[in-house]
């Protein structure tokens, strides 16, 4: 790990092209980086596969097939009405796809103009934004699906609002201090020295020099929304029926638990995965690009716990 | 320290106050009329006016919110569209199998992950510290209808020890019925949470261990572990209380899902069940409830907190 000072200690982009990735090699050479992204690849993978393709049609009722054990042709064997729970799963990954990246994307568009509301606003206006979001932080994620339900009625929109408002509030919190801090490096004032508007070196010095922790909340949100998914369809306040979804597939399986427990494994196996694979990536994420961070071979300097602002998870 | 408790009691009172109003905006968003939608589509006019009018739907915003606010602290949550009962009662009998639950799965999760997250910290980099550390990794993923499902499966269907689902008709009349079913979902949150417990737990103990305190007193001719257990865990103590709060929040969201799970008779099911029937002013008052519960945990949590750290008292 030497240099990895050097290169992180300002990721910025003057560096020609094989510096820029050289955070993803040391994502790669640590065990945890490499399963994390191996499994979000995978997922990513058969969610982009399915749209065209899988084994079999996962809509396709097959009475005489149901209940087949786990074996030829259906891998994962087949559930009550004899659809392939293989090709089930894959098309219940787009759905998981699609929830982990809107989410996403709305947590990091209010997490960043909340964090710079919090931070680089007039002294009224920061404080006040920062109690505001200490507040909304008790709200857990299922709550505040609740709340859009018990109006809207559920739907996979209702997840991803509730989980990108629910995360990007935590994005918010944490990205907060952290923008304050770089917002008095001598770099920023440089940047305001030499005539750059604020928008400006926001965008040119503060957004880059934050990503680091900002990347890893998201990979952690990500995590989030996937259980939370699972657990708003299971309620039934997430994916529609006629939707393919892990956590529909739980609800469905759950009836036949009694006699049929080895197929409810597939969707719970499919989900920790992913979950476990997004968490792990947030962690080695932290690692690589924290320079901060020492390796822990050092008795005298293990490495800094890792406390994580995580909100409620839902299910 | 009485400065501290006033600043912090009145951020509670505030995030009451925006809580209240938020939930109370959101649920009155809805496009279209709550009384519209309540008397149905072949009902006459008259009948969605004499609604409206029952409901106070045509007073203005501020006058309902304050009408409700109001009721509320007179003890009154309001009381169910469909079937008028006041949401007061019913939360009152909901939570005789709520809060049990809630009590056990904390326990639970406390008894385990204590333990094992000290014990995965102090051997780390062996063989068993690994395997907890990954162990908690896992199980953290775990989202928890599954882990339900899955000790539905060994406990109940296997091996047959406890009920799979369901509360003794006669409640808390029979104990023993009462808490064996109660076992397994406290069983199921208490492993999850306490998984994402033990990660904390570990950390935080790895932060002591490198902490000159700890240090010193080993250099004092303690060995390392009795330095870090006489030193270092009142430390990861504290910081285990300001989680608390978390926890709290995390194990009623998990109580909403397996009460379901288990079909319990608590107040996650009902609010399910509220929800999908889109009984709003019931709904209203539930989520007040739960939001307001986590809210004052966070206020004692971090009383308590300040209250026992030394460093922290000092301070004010």
């Amino acid at each position: 790990m030497t240099g990895s000072t050097r290169a992180s200690a300002s990721p910025a982009r003057k560096a020609p092209g094989r510096r820029r990735f050289e955070w993803l090699r040391r994502l790669w050479a640590l065990s945890t980086g490499r399963f994390g992204l191996i499994v979000v690849a995978v997922v990513v993978l058969s969610a982009l596969i399915a749209r065209f393709w899988t084994p079999f049609d996962p809509r396709q009722v097959e009475i005489s097939d149901r209940w087949a054990l786990p074996g030829l042709p259906h891998l994962l064997g087949t559930d009550g009405s004899g659809r392939d729970i293989l090709s089930l799963l894959m098309a219940g990954s787009r759905t998981t796809v699609i929830v982990a990246v809107g989410a996403g994307v709305i947590a990091t568009v209010l997490g960043v103009a909340l964090a710079a509301l919090g931070a680089l606003t007039a002294r009224w206006m920061r404080e006040s934004v920062a109690v505001f979001v200490d507040i909304l932080i008790a709200f857990p994620v299922l709550i505040i699906a609740m709340m859009i339900s018990a109006v809207w009625g559920g739907s996979l929109a209702v997840v991803i609002w509730s989980v990108g408002i629910g995360f990007g509030v935590n994005i918010a919190r944490v990205t907060r201090p952290e923008l304050r801090r770089v917002l008095h490096s001598d770099f920023v004032l440089a940047g305001r020295a030499s005539g750059l508007s604020p928008l400006h070196n926001l965008w040119r010095h503060l957004l880059p020099n934050v990503a680091p922790v900002f990347i890893v909340q998201l990979s952690w949100g990500m995590a989030v929304a996937v259980l939370a998914e699972a657990g708003l369809s299971y309620l039934g306040f997430g994916a529609p029926v006629t939707e393919p979804s892990w956590g529909l597939l739980l609800a469905e399986l759950q009836q036949y638990i009694t006699v049929y427990p080895l197929s409810v494994l597939w969707p719970g196996l499919a989900i920790t995965f992913t979950v476990l694979g997004l968490n792990l990536l947030g962690d080695a994420l932290r690692e690589a690009t924290d320079p901060t961070l020492s390796r822990g071979r050092d008795p005298l300097h293990p490495p800094r716990g890792a406390i994580r602002h995580v909100p409620e998870v839902v299910a | 320290m009485i400065r501290y408790a006033l600043t912090r009691l009145s951020l509670l009172l505030l995030g009451l106050l925006v809580a209240s109003v938020l939930i109370f905006l959101t649920l009155r968003v809805l496009p279209g009329d709550i009384a519209q939608l309540i008397a149905g589509t072949n009902s006459t006019a008259e009948q969605v006016e004499a609604i409206r009018e029952r409901l106070g739907l045509n007073q203005p915003l501020p006058a309902q919110y304050l009408e409700w606010i109001g009721g509320v602290f007179r003890g009154d949550l309001g009381s169910s569209l469909l079937t008028g009962s006041s949401v007061t009662s019913e939360l009152a009998e909901k939570s005789q199998v709520t809060v049990p639950l809630g009590i056990l799965s904390l326990t639970i999760a406390l008894l385990f992950s204590l333990p094992l997250g000290v014990l995965s910290a102090m051997r780390r980099g062996r063989r068993a510290g690994t395997a907890l550390s990954v162990g908690a990794q896992a199980l953290a993923a775990v989202p928890v209808v599954w882990a339900g499902m899955m000790l539905v499966v060994v406990f109940a269907v296997w091996l047959g020890w406890l009920p799979a689902q369901g509360f003794p008709r006669a409640g808390w009349q029979d104990p023993a019925a009462a808490f064996r079913s109660l076992l397994l979902p406290a069983l199921t949150i208490g492993i999850v949470e306490g998984a994402m417990l033990m990660r904390f737990v570990r950390s935080a103990t790895m932060q002591a261990v490198g902490q000159d305190y700890v240090r010193t007193a080993a250099a004092k001719g303690l060995t390392r572990n009795t330095a870090l257990i006489r030193h270092g865990l009142p430390n990861v103590g504290l910081s285990v209380i300001t989680v608390l709060g978390l926890q709290v929040a995390g194990i009623i969201v998990g109580a909403v899902v397996i009460e379901q799970l288990f079909s319990l008779p608590g107040i996650g099911r009902m609010l399910v069940a509220d929800v999908s029937a889109r009984d709003l002013p019931k709904v209203q008052g539930e989520l007040l409830v739960l939001t307001g519960f986590v809210l004052v945990v966070g206020f004692v949590v971090d009383l308590v907190h300040r209250v026992i750290d030394p460093r922290q008292r000092e301070a004010t």
